[in-house]
């Protein structure tokens, strides 16, 4: 993990390595076409990818995130282009330039507290008990050592540093 | 064969634990040998957190096959985003040996350390391939008299050259379960499509995500079924808890039963809809339930 936020054209760098397969592309659209996601919201894919190897402000746009990552787009394309695995890429640069959704946030916060991204509450402590199974499930929430572990490899990781970063005002930076 | 482990993940075990009784009811019937993954975490989910930092995804991932390695048994994911990330990882791990030198210098700092010896099995395809249909109909002490309708939720199939399971576009293997407890799998447009629920939306983009969601129960209420049956928690909360948020935000009601394959099974098997968690969903129809509990 980069410890320091990267410059604007060492950015677009990482966004040109992550998209090489992409070069690929004819712009034939059966990505667009087989998005259950595009069907519903903005999110239109083709154009998506084509502008993640020109520019930086793809990290900024709203589209990133409206991807279920349902691997359509991936299975249908006709150029075998990792659509999907693509999107995950740039999500990744996003978010090591402090580029995360709030809920986003709070979900990593979840797992740095609990080790579970959805944790236990009151009401399915009940409805656990009355079904006959333990109070809590015999995860981390039932063993603090094993918690314990989970947090000092999060840590070790740079996950809590990934948490800390503010977002960076991407310039959008593009090629010729 | 190994014997399995049963990886729980967060949705099951924290917000449908009847997901987790029925699991449990069913494997111990079938005299399957699985026991319980102690301290296992998140898996941790593939949509979140495969999208922000590969190396703490692939560490946590690593941590709990290596639980599982200890065992030497198999793990046994029963939720789609649980299986991804586990199988992803474990074949990554397997392939890459910088990869795996890196997460094992993280995993060496809390004694742990991913050696490469199990799989990584989803109940579906464990009860498809291992058990076989014909077999589990043997087990079936309440036939199902009912229509179903299967959602097979994304990365159960997808991305189809990792997974192995033939072609994502008609799949069958999870119908065939369907029906051999005596029920109707009923085909429906858009059967394979997205909940809308992964890759982070549901969490993010609530208002987007639902109408994904919208699609696909205004579909299957066309089919006039009696129940949606998943493979997956976090698809099972999207059409369930889903509909409740949908309600709220456009009045419109579609009102239909949610099971997880366990719940189905377990009802198959003979087991109450109540002992299942079945009336722990947020959507609760008492006709699905006397319909079973009369077998009419």
């Amino acid at each position: 993990m980069p410890e320091s936020i990267s410059t604007d054209t060492e950015l677009l760098n990482r966004l040109k390595a992550a998209c090489r397969d992409t070069l690929k592309c004819m712009q034939c659209g059966v990505c667009s076409g087989s998005c259950p996601s595009g069907r519903h919201t903005a999110l239109n894919i083709r154009r998506l990818v084509r502008k993640a190897a020109r520019t930086t402000d793809v990290l900024k746009d709203e589209q990133l995130w409206m991807c279920t990552t349902c691997y359509n787009c991936q299975e249908r394309c006709p150029r075998d282009i990792d659509v999907a695995d693509v999107v995950l890429t740039l999500r990744s640069i996003a978010a090591h330039e402090g580029v995360m959704r709030p809920e986003h946030r709070k979900v990593c916060e979840l797992l740095m507290e609990h080790g579970h991204a959805v944790p236990i509450d009151e009401e399915r402590r009940n409805q656990r008990t009355e079904l006959g199974l333990d109070e809590l499930p015999l995860t981390v929430h039932k063993y603090p050592e094993d918690l314990q572990e989970v947090r000092a490899l999060l840590i070790s990781c740079g996950f809590d540093r990934l948490l800390e970063k503010k977002s960076k005002n991407i310039a959008g930076t593009e090629t010729g | 064969m190994k014997g399995l482990s049963l990886f729980l993940g967060c949705v099951i075990p924290n917000r449908y634990p009847g997901i987790e009784m029925a699991t449990r009811l069913c494997l111990a019937k079938m005299d399957i040998d699985c026991t319980d993954l102690k301290g296992a975490s998140c898996c941790p989910a593939p949509g979140v957190f495969r999208s922000f930092d590969r190396s703490s995804w692939l560490a946590l991932a690593a941590r709990n096959l290596a639980l599982s390695e200890e065992m030497d048994r198999d793990i046994l994911t029963l939720c789609n985003g649980c299986f991804s990330t586990l199988a992803d990882a474990n074949r990554i791990l397997k392939n890459d040996p910088s990869l795996r030198m890196q997460t094992n210098m993280h995993l060496a700092k809390i004694g742990k350390e991913f050696k490469g010896t199990i799989e990584v099995r989803h109940i579906i395809e464990y009860l498809y391939t291992e058990i076989r249909p014909e077999n589990i109909r043997r087990y079936v002490e309440r036939p199902l008299d009912i229509r179903v309708a299967v959602h097979y939720g994304c990365h159960l199939l997808k991305p189809s050259r990792e997974r192995g399971l033939g072609s994502f576009e008609r799949p069958e293997f999870f119908d065939d379960l369907v029906e051999c407890l005596g029920a109707t799998s009923v085909d429906y447009p858009d059967k394979t499509e997205c909940c809308g629920a992964g890759g982070g939306v549901r969490s993010a983009l609530r208002d987007d995500s639902l109408k994904l969601a919208q699609h696909k129960l205004s579909r299957i209420k066309e089919a006039s079924i009696d129940c949606i049956v998943n493979a997956c928690p976090f698809c099972h909360m999207q059409l369930d808890a889903g509909q409740e948020e949908i309600r709220q935000r456009t009045g419109v009601m579609y009102n239909i039963p949610v099971l997880h394959y366990t719940q189905l099974l377990g009802l198959a098997l003979g087991f109450s809809p109540q002992v299942l968690g079945i009336d722990l969903n947020v959507i609760n129809d008492n006709r699905f339930i006397e319909k079973i509990e009369n077998g009419k």
